[in-house]
């Protein structure tokens, strides 16, 4: 599976995804910064790690949407190339408008950084077929923008369509029907807010987060 | 030319920030706040020759994310 992460001013799980993605594929990442213009080859997955890229200021995700090399990502996912966005990757995936929606201030306006429960809603994408519908996991949320928020008529077409992949078990953000991941129309683009690359290791406690990666290398190669 | 644009959350999306605030006035003790409503105040200093259409473009492209959020352009006198 040959891999990119997108690196912006301020990404700080860049290293934590390259890591996750090595472990389980054998395959180093090419990283790349935010201003090139043009991907590497070939690629079969792009990653947009986790962050404060451009110190989210304006509203989290907004400036790191416009840079040049989003351009170039989403040419890349029109052409079928998998993308996956965790945490500001999700809010800068909604600013890009490569899926519905926004992330808004956590309700309780507080910064949330634990771990949470969470429950796959959809075992049939390229990204969580390593997971058993309705199966309960565990993984590390830590953000300040969580709230997702669409109108109803959007959410109801996510639901409808099986394009929410994860939801929250319980209240934690306040997230409209309690979305913590969702899927683009096309199945090769996936934003979550938490970080499935925090639990991929023994040492981290966990592992549930490394099926969604062996999920992928499965899928998309 | 000095352009002020106002991004509002729209109608309707929930304002946790000025739902914050609204309690912060009721802890103070100022009664009669029915709703407050935070938003942003964005200044731009413009060379001449910046056209509406541009400017409204900047709103939609990067100012404002219009799913969630309105937008109103105001020009100074």
């Amino acid at each position: 599976m040959k891999s990119a992460v997108i690196v912006f001013p301020g990404s700080n799980c860049d290293r934590d995804m390259a890591v996750a993605l090595e472990q389980v594929s054998g395959v180093k990442s090419v990283m790349v910064w935010h201003r090139e213009t043009e991907l590497p080859e070939d690629l079969d997955l792009i990653a947009i790690p986790g962050g404060f890229s451009y110190g989210d200021y304006l509203r989290s995700g907004a400036m790191a949407a416009q840079s040049p090399v989003m351009r170039a990502v989403k040419e890349a996912a029109d052409r079928g190339v998998s993308v996956l966005g965790v945490c500001n990757g999700f809010q800068i995936l909604t600013e890009a408008r490569m899926l519905p929606g926004a992330l808004m201030r956590n309700s309780g306006l507080s910064y949330i950084c634990r771990e949470v429960d969470l429950k796959v809603e959809n075992s049939q994408s390229s990204f969580t077929s390593r997971y058993q519908a309705g199966e309960e996991i565990v993984i590390p949320v830590a953000h300040h923008d969580g709230n997702y928020t669409a109108d109803e008529e959007t959410l109801d077409r996510l639901e409808g369509e099986g394009r929410v992949a994860f939801r929250y078990s319980g209240e934690v953000n306040g997230s409209a029907r309690d979305i913590a991941g969702i899927i683009n129309e096309s199945g090769n683009v996936l934003g979550m807010m938490p970080h499935p690359e925090r639990m991929i290791d023994p040492a981290h406690g966990r592992t549930d987060g490394r099926r969604l990666f062996e999920g992928m290398l499965e899928a998309i190669g | 030319m000095k352009t002020r644009v106002y991004v509002t959350l729209k109608n309707g999306v929930l304002d946790p920030q000025g739902k914050a605030i609204h309690h912060a006035l009721e802890g103070l003790g100022f009664s009669g706040v029915n709703d407050v409503r935070a938003g942003k105040l964005i200044e731009l200093d413009l060379a001449d020759g910046v056209s509406e259409g541009d400017i409204d473009a900047m709103c939609k492209q990067l100012l404002a994310n219009t799913v969630i959020e309105n937008y109103r352009i105001e020009k100074a006198a």
